[in-house]
């Protein structure tokens, strides 16, 4: 199952509702692309919800770390919320569930960008 | 392809992102009939995955010339996916660790980790050209961890 996207507003946060798989060629560069217009449009707080992510390869890990990072260097704060059972062992395998500020459930999520 | 329950199965494709999804379904297939439950057959599919897009990516750069070749079995003890592309080679030994502080940051180079993390024994083989992985997972308890258990 490809990648979707949804975004919404919340309190001043960017939402990003992601369903489907963050894998290479199937939802890494959509990922990619949707961060680079949030960001150059001027987003400086993205949420991005994996609740309906049930899966994600290296190269997805990889879209993550370059989301997250490529938000620090614009002045940007990326956070993770609803991490799946998968992709959370996934993140604690590869230690960047340290790298990134990861919530269950989003008005904590929100309330941590104020 | 044949059927995985007649032997072994083996099969050619084209560099592709669809022999990646194409390879990823067979693992998940043979997992599914070896009566592996979710949480492993999950590990393992992504283990061969990432194989095979190694082989596909990194390996034989998308060239339509280049095959990648795949062997599947389940040999009653051990499910074993055996990978191979055409490609230059890469020093398996010698990757960058995807942990180490400075790497964690890094877009690239958790393919081989993550194999490593989910299979329990991973071979790299040199080919003329090319690279051969073979990755097993033991389905049946090994002797030494049956009695450590």
């Amino acid at each position: 199952m490809a990648l979707t996207i949804a975004s919404r507003e919340l309190d001043g946060v960017t939402v990003l509702d992601l369903s489907g798989r963050i894998t290479l060629g199937e939802g890494s560069v959509q990922l990619r692309e949707a961060i680079r217009d949030l960001i150059s449009k001027g987003s400086k707080s993205i949420l991005l919800n994996l609740g309906d992510v049930n899966y994600i390869d290296s190269s997805g890990l990889g879209e993550l770390v370059g989301a997250y990072t490529t938000a620090k260097n614009q002045g940007a704060n990326l956070k993770l919320l609803n991490l799946t059972k998968k992709v959370k062992d996934v993140l604690q395998l590869t230690k960047l569930y340290t790298v990134f500020d990861v919530y269950d459930d989003e008005a904590s999520a929100i309330a941590s960008f104020k | 392809m044949t059927n995985p329950k007649a032997g072994k199965l083996s099969f050619s494709l084209p560099s592709t992102m669809e022999s990646v999804s194409e390879i990823e379904a067979a693992a998940e297939k043979l997992a599914a009939e070896a009566g592996i439950d979710e949480d492993e057959r999950f590990r393992i599919t992504m283990a061969v995955r990432e194989a095979a897009v190694n082989a596909v990516l990194h390996g034989n750069d998308y060239d339509p010339a280049k095959q990648v070749t795949a062997s599947f079995e389940n040999n009653g003890k051990s499910l074993i996916f055996t990978l191979a592309d055409q490609g230059k080679g890469v020093d398996w030994e010698n990757l960058p660790d995807p942990l180490a502080p400075e790497n964690l940051l890094r877009g690239t180079g958790r393919g081989i980790f993550l194999i490593r993390s989910f299979m329990d024994e991973v071979h790299f083989r040199q080919l003329q050209p090319g690279t051969e992985l073979t990755l097993v997972k033991h389905i049946t308890p090994a002797p030494e961890q049956s009695q450590a258990s």
